[in-house]
């Protein structure tokens, strides 16, 4: 295996350009979660970045409704993978716009529109891995906040994680390279030819 | 019932924790068919990994605890309605103890009850049987995979799907090749043949009860699961969708007869951590 990529979070500008899809990196620093609620919140009612208790700008936004326990109000999450990102795909652009993320990250990769926010606002998309909720989990150091918990819920809060070694892909970069694409198309002209058969 | 109860939020905690031997059987077997360094072989081994941390810490494989669907073979002389209230009472308790994600939103107000019951949640399947015993199987289904799934009423024209079996083989691997990688494969796969939509998902759900070593006892099926498995590995979508050799685990198929009008297939998606687990009582 090629040595990850070891990130600090917040990201900058030159940090983003460097990545290319097919690296593999960890992230250490500040996540915040979302899924949903808070990209359908984020879209529609558009507030203002003092409403957000937490720093976004240069940070990563992930696809996430995590498992957490509570020992009075200190949290701990217990099992916390990467949700489908396609689900919010019609959200994502306006909020990598506005709120100036450097990352998002899920899994199954996103559409058009996002690929295009990507290369405009310098941004890249890390694919984590699907079910391995346990093993991500562990490498949340501590849970230093939640914003919207009252209002969504668990699963759809932001939740603001400081994490070590988290282990990710670059599967959308800002150039426009795109891993999910390339496996859709060629998984589709391999489809033809098994029709074919 | 208390008992039971008991049982069930057991039952609950040994699925949500810990993959079925066959299942990780299969991910340890995929493995070495990948290539080193590969995003395929990295993913494969960090959900082998990840498999052997929850059943050590007994924490859910995954964050989605899914929509718990039962499967039960009822006795006869025992009370369905009975049966049913304490299916819900385990869950409640089951949802704070193991924790399991509340996963049950009200579709009007768009508020989750926090205990995982809730208007048709859990889903509960029951039927009389034979015999004193009481079979309580229990498949958790995550939602991503669950989206993923598709329902063809064959003849299909854009896939030259005609009514008969290469029909269906031509929508399997349709329903994959649109599938990608968001509903987490490597894919375990439920298709359902029959004569009304109800009935074909069912069916197709049922199939990923069975153990993926099992052989389907209809030759012509068995057949074309094997054929399925290897069409479906050869479309490169791979674990986690990143390109590989692995995109499905296993496919199982289930037949009713069908109306010489209708021809429904279902093809019901479940993720890698496909958690199913039963209990006799």
């Amino acid at each position: 295996m090629v040595s990850p990529v070891a990130l600090r979070l917040p990201l900058s500008d030159s940090d983003v350009r460097a990545l290319k899809a097919g690296d593999v990196v960890t992230l250490s620093g500040s996540i915040v979660t979302g899924r949903d609620r808070i990209h359908k919140y984020l879209f529609e009612k558009r507030p203002p970045k003092d409403e957000i208790p937490f720093e976004l700008s240069g940070g990563v936004l992930y696809h996430c409704g995590p498992v957490m326990t509570a020992a009075g109000d200190v949290y701990r999450a217990v099992s916390a993978g990467p949700t489908t990102s396609m689900r919010v795909e019609m959200y994502e652009a306006q909020i990598i716009r506005e709120y100036q993320f450097r990352g998002i990250m899920g899994k199954g990769g996103m559409g058009e529109s996002t690929r295009r926010a990507l290369k405009e606002n310098g941004c890249v998309y890390f694919h984590t891995i699907g079910g391995a909720a346990v093993y991500l989990a562990d490498r949340i150091r501590e849970v230093s906040g939640v914003w919207k918990l009252e209002e969504f819920g668990q699963t759809e809060a932001m939740w603001h994680f400081e994490v070590e070694g988290f282990p990710a892909i670059v599967t959308m970069d800002c150039l426009g390279s795109d891993i999910h694409r390339q496996v859709e198309e060629e998984s589709l002209r391999r489809f033809s030819e098994l029709k074919a058969k | 019932m208390l008992k039971l109860r008991d049982g069930i939020v057991e039952l609950y905690k040994k699925v949500a924790t810990s993959l079925p031997p066959d299942i990780e059987e299969a991910l340890r077997a995929a493995l070495p068919r990948e290539d080193e360094g590969s995003a395929a072989s990295a993913s494969l081994s960090i959900m082998i990994e990840n498999v052997r941390i929850s059943r050590e810490t007994l924490r859910p494989i995954c964050q989605d605890t899914g929509v718990p669907v039962f499967f039960v073979k009822v006795p006869m002389g025992l009370s369905h309605v009975e049966l049913r209230e304490t299916i819900r009472d385990a869950t409640r308790i089951a949802t704070a103890k193991v924790p399991l994600r509340p996963n049950a939103v009200d579709v009007i107000t768009e508020k989750n009850s926090g205990d995982n019951t809730g208007i048709g949640f859990p889903l509960i399947y029951l039927e009389e049987t034979g015999g004193t015993t009481l079979t309580i199987d229990l498949l958790m289904k995550g939602g991503g995979s669950e989206n993923v799934g598709q329902l063809y009423k064959l003849p299909v024209e854009d896939l030259q799907a005609q009514r008969d079996l290469e029909g269906v083989r031509r929508c399997v691997l349709d329903a994959i090749q649109k599938a990608q990688g968001r509903g987490c494969p490597p894919y375990i796969i439920g298709v359902g043949i029959g004569a009304a939509k109800d009935q074909v998902t069912r069916l197709a759900k049922d199939q990923l009860m069975r153990r993926l070593t099992d052989s389907n006892k209809v030759d012509e099926l068995a057949r074309l699961e094997g054929v399925l498995l290897e069409d479906i590995n050869g479309l490169g979508i791979g674990p986690q969708g990143l390109g590989g050799r692995t995109t499905a685990l296993g496919v199982k198929i289930g037949v009713n007869h069908r109306h010489p009008a209708s021809y429904f297939v279902d093809v019901s998606v479940s993720c890698w951590a496909n958690r199913r687990g039963r209990l006799i009582w």
